[in-house]
């Protein structure tokens, strides 16, 4: 590009080398003539006789540059982009998708806790009623018999009572009959010794 | 200057390779054709092997070939809106090219394609005439409009129209003139500053102490040429996309 080869048998300074750039930039034709790459001796970029053969050999490799690009090159990339885009946006539209199913299973879960719960609470205070419903039917349906038991007991005692009292008398009259016997000798009238003994236990 | 044999010139010299001659006219084989084949075949191949695993997730050069792409698909519908995405082929072949191109000369040695002004002028007359061919046939006479600016008072028109005509008539040399002067003044200059190192380095001690400057300069203008091929052939790209809003929307401006 800014090397040359052949710098090495440069005598000149500084000085002259400016002038020779400058000399190249004003294409001043003596300092491009020496070169010997080219004869025409006019600044290159402006020697009209290579212009006929750049433009050939432009128009090919930029025609071809240009099928190349439209033909492979750009398709691909614009498929690889697209391809890119869809793949993106169809995560994208899986992803919301799956949350929007989470979601609706998170509901759902927790509609289905807020059912049981109630149910639990329902059976839970059902039972709690029928165990106090149950106990105090119980506890009647006990007080109840022994209400009874003891009614009967009562009654039993009573009857054992007044057959004792009644045993009771008739002892005492026998016993009165025979102390009588003892006593006086005589046989005391049953009926005496009842209405004694009567009158004794009042 | 007698046997000065830095001549920062000589760099542009189109030397034959393989002479052809046909029908009286030169259309030798030259350097300027190698590298126009070079770029061909490196631009080519770098955008065709660089994509062709079509990853899904881009590797590196894979995404330098996408961001190309891109870059210029969206500059293409920026400049002349989703209409003018027909001229995509068109604009993305002339960025890489030049690009391609400009960047091949800063390799030492290498000749620079868009350092010969006929090279760059037939690029913008490639431009022009696609602007004027299809404007014309996709409007008609309307296609005139673009020299007619909307919201010019009557008065004024006849001297606006004449300007208009004036700067669209030396839109292909400005376009071409650019490019050409750019690489050429580019690569004058590195090879001048150069040349300043290896004088100053056969003059002893302190010429080489003093050759230090020009050294840097040499280094820091060669970061600055890169960043002027790369701009350059952007330029060229943003101004073609200019150009063709024109002949698609010919009187939208």
């Amino acid at each position: 590009m800014f090397v040359t080869a052949a710098y090495a048998q440069s005598t000149t300074t500084e000085g002259a080398e400016t002038h020779d750039a400058a000399a190249g930039e004003v294409h001043t034709e003596t300092g491009v003539a020496q070169e010997g790459g080219h004869g025409s001796g006019v600044f290159p970029p402006f020697d009209s006789s290579t212009f006929a053969s750049q433009l050939l050999w432009l128009a090919i490799t930029f025609g071809l540059f240009y099928l190349l690009m439209s033909k492979v090159v750009m398709p691909r990339i614009g498929g690889i982009l697209e391809t890119r885009n869809d793949t993106i946006a169809r995560d994208l539209d899986d992803a919301s998708r799956s949350k929007a199913e989470a979601d609706a299973a998170i509901a759902a879960y927790e509609q289905e806790l807020a059912a049981a719960k109630a149910k639990g609470n329902a059976i839970a205070s059902e039972a709690r009623e029928a165990a106090k419903t149950k106990a105090a039917a119980d506890r009647t349906a006990v007080e109840a018999s022994l209400n009874n038991k003891i009614s009967a007991a009562e009654a039993r005692i009573a009857d054992i009572k007044t057959k004792a009292l009644a045993d009771v008398g008739a002892i005492a009259e026998e016993t009165a009959a025979a102390v009588v016997e003892q006593l006086i000798g005589g046989k005391a009238s049953k009926a005496e010794i009842a209405s004694a003994v009567k009158a004794t236990a009042k | 200057m007698a046997g000065d044999k830095v001549d920062p010139v000589h760099q542009f010299v189109v030397n034959k390779i393989v002479p052809i001659e046909i029908g009286g006219i030169d259309f030798s084989f030259t350097n300027a054709s190698l590298f126009m084949v070079a770029t061909l075949a490196v631009a080519t191949c770098f955008l065709y092997f660089t994509t062709s695993t079509r990853s899904l997730v881009p590797g590196r050069m894979q995404s330098v070939s996408e961001i190309s792409y891109e870059f210029i698909a969206s500059m293409l519908r920026e400049g002349a809106g989703s209409h003018g995405m027909k001229f995509f082929p068109m604009v993305f072949s002339l960025f890489m090219f030049i690009l391609t191109a400009n960047m091949l000369g800063m390799v030492p040695y290498f000749f620079t394609v868009t350092s010969q002004i006929i090279v760059t002028f037939a690029l913008a007359l490639f431009v022009i005439g696609t602007v004027v061919f299809y404007g014309f046939y996709k409007h008609g006479l309307g296609f005139l409009n673009v020299f007619v600016p909307s919201g010019v008072p009557g008065i004024l028109l006849p001297l606006v129209i004449a300007i208009e005509v004036i700067s669209f008539l030396s839109r292909p040399i400005s376009l071409s003139v650019r490019l050409f002067a750019n690489m050429l003044a580019g690569h004058i200059t590195l090879k001048v500053f150069a040349g300043f190192v290896a004088s100053l380095g056969t003059l002893g001690a302190l010429g080489i102490g003093g050759a230090i400057l020009p050294l840097i300069m040499t280094v820091a203008l060669t970061g600055l040429e890169f960043l002027v091929s790369f701009l350059q052939a952007y330029v060229f790209a943003v101004l073609t996309c200019m150009y063709l809003n024109d002949a698609v929307h010919p009187g939208g401006h």
